[in-house]
């Protein structure tokens, strides 16, 4: 046996910098393919002053209002229907269970596209709404665009958010439901006061991307003729013929909202993170 | 010890009480009075059915049969024409507020600031005006020490500190009884002691107690009686000295000398 060596003193010594090189050649060879993709574009068949001109058309300005309206107004259904369902769903009433799997298994089991649809012909099979003999009016007359649209993306999506609300009721620890019970709360209280703030962290991410996604799901509003911006883009380019330039439009249209949500979602996300390590 | 005890009309009267979770025997025929300003400690090993007992004192869990009486009421249902009605959930709600429950974990709502978790029940239980709930609350945070950490939140305080949290949090709903499940188990054991410590000013000002928990020290300084509790049954039960220190049980003793090590 020998005397171990002395270990080297490393006080002194600084860490050297990491030299990235795989990181450089990729971006290197990113930049090259865009550079190229970029000019494919530019030299393309694409007459870009057509895109510059009509990015803020009037009729382009009012279809991605009538977007973002419905976006914002079939989310809106979408989540209370979501959150009213997932509550049924944990009640300890069998006919409301039954009632919140119904509506899940009914409208996530048939298209989108066939429910705006069987609700933009709902006068086909009831030619009137209402109570006869007392009030009714021609389903026509009600079942515009607009409202066929909001009904059947709305409550399309209530069926898919009330399954994200249920994973983040869930995903809260029973002790919190006992601690609310104890302190007097009822089932209901107890959920709004304690366990849905909490499962609003789980929530909201898939929420946000549900959101992101209803603002090009209501795309199909198109084809019940809701003016929506891509029915807007398509009404331009059959009468001029431009439809690669007005598809483009409507793609930057989507991009910019969809830029614009994003930084939202993060907002709302370090809201919900109070009280946890990440947020404050 | 409060000592003065009164033997008139107990506060809570257990009678008879059975449970099974599926064919597994819970409680078997468990019956308990406890007094007004009476402090009883729980005691028994893992598994005798003490946080069962607790839970259904507080309709956290049902019993299958036999009777609770809380405060002169019975738990759950109204008895009318000779038969019993079960009682809606918020009626039930309503008579949770009669005892207070102090969780082995805490529980505290990690969304909410130390003074928000206290606050939440006054405001939307009881549906005091937030302004003078919060004064109120802010005296309860200073009784336990904890007058600075208001806006604090749970992931901010130790262990004791958390649990001190709790039992102002179930103070806050003017409970007549107040109910520990091993206040202490979660903690590290240099933090035992102050909550241990708000307890006993708990019992020195009257308040009546059942107290699960293995502190053997805390049962004897502050209880007024001890119940062992072996395989849901109460197989003893005496003053704290009589239990602690001369368990007629051959079981009893053998509970505590592991206990004590
Ligand atoms: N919800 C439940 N379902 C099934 N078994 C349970 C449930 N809760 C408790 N038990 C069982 O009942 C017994 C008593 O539990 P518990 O009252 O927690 O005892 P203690 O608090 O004295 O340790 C244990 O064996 C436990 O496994
Ligand atoms: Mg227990």
């Amino acid at each position: 046996m020998t005397a171990p060596a002395p270990l080297p003193d490393i006080s002194g010594y600084s860490i050297a910098p990491e030299r990235h090189w795989g990181r450089w050649l990729a971006v290197a060879v990113i930049l090259l393919l865009l550079a190229a993709l970029g000019r494919a574009f530019a030299v393309g068949m694409i007459e870009w002053r057509y895109v510059g001109a009509f990015l803020t058309a009037p009729a382009i300005l009012t279809g991605i209002a009538n977007t973002l309206v419905m976006t914002v107004a079939t989310m809106a259904l979408g989540i209370a229907l979501g959150v009213t369902t997932a509550t049924m769903r944990m009640s300890p009433n069998p006919v409301l269970r039954g009632v919140a799997v119904g509506y899940v298994w009914l409208f996530r089991g048939t298209p989108v596209i066939l429910q705006l649809l069987l609700w933009f012909n709902l006068a086909l099979i009831f030619p009137r709404l209402g109570i006869s003999g007392v009030w009714t009016v021609r389903t026509v007359d009600v079942m515009t665009p607009m409202v066929a649209a909001f009904l059947g993306l709305g409550i399309n999506q209530g069926a898919y958010t009330s399954e994200v609300v249920r994973a983040g009721m869930l995903a809260v620890d029973t002790g919190q439901y006992e601690a609310a019970k104890a302190i007097g709360m009822t089932r209901l209280l107890a959920l709004r006061r304690i366990v849905l703030p909490q499962a609003m962290r789980v929530i909201i991410p898939p929420l946000g991307n549900e959101f992101i996604g209803m603002v090009k799901l209501t795309s199909l509003a198109s084809v019940i003729q809701y003016t929506e911006i891509l029915h807007s883009a398509q009404n331009i380019y059959y009468a001029n013929s431009r439809v690669i330039e007005l598809l483009i439009v409507a793609a930057i249209w989507y991009l910019a909202v969809i830029s614009v949500l994003t930084p939202l979602q993060m907002l709302l996300e370090r809201h919900f993170a109070r009280g946890t390590a990440g947020g404050r | 010890m409060t000592g003065a005890a009164d033997h008139r009309n107990p506060i809570v009267s257990i009678v008879a009480l059975e449970k099974h979770f599926g064919a597994f025997r819970v409680l078997h025929h468990v019956s308990l009075d406890v007094f007004p300003g009476e402090v009883v400690c729980l005691i028994g090993a893992s598994g005798s059915g003490k946080t069962t007992l607790l839970r259904c004192i507080n309709q956290l869990a049902q019993q299958d049969s036999g009777a609770i009486w809380v405060d002169g009421e019975l738990n759950g249902f109204t008895i009318a024409n000779g038969r019993l009605h079960r009682r809606s959930e918020r009626e039930i709600a309503r008579q949770r507020l009669a005892t207070g429950m102090v969780f082995q974990r805490f529980n505290l709502f990690p969304h909410l600031t130390a003074l928000e978790n206290i606050v939440e029940g006054p405001v939307e239980v009881l549906r005091r005006p937030r302004a003078a709930a919060a004064e109120e609350v802010q005296a309860l945070l200073a009784r336990v020490g904890l007058a600075d950490k208001a806006g604090h939140y749970p992931a901010q305080l130790s262990g004791g500190q958390q649990q001190r949290v709790a039992i102002a949090r179930a103070l806050a709903m003017h409970p007549r009884v107040m109910l520990f499940d091993e206040p202490t188990s979660a903690l590290d054991p240099e933090l035992v002691g102050e909550v241990l410590a708000v307890m006993k000013e708990l019992a020195a000002s009257g308040m009546t107690m059942i107290v699960v928990t293995h502190e053997l020290g805390f049962a004897r300084e502050v209880a007024d009686r001890v119940v062992f509790m072996d395989h849901g049954r109460i197989l003893e039960q005496g003053p704290a000295e009589e239990v602690l220190l001369r368990p007629r049980e051959a079981r009893t003793q053998a509970f505590l000398s592991a206990v004590l090590g």
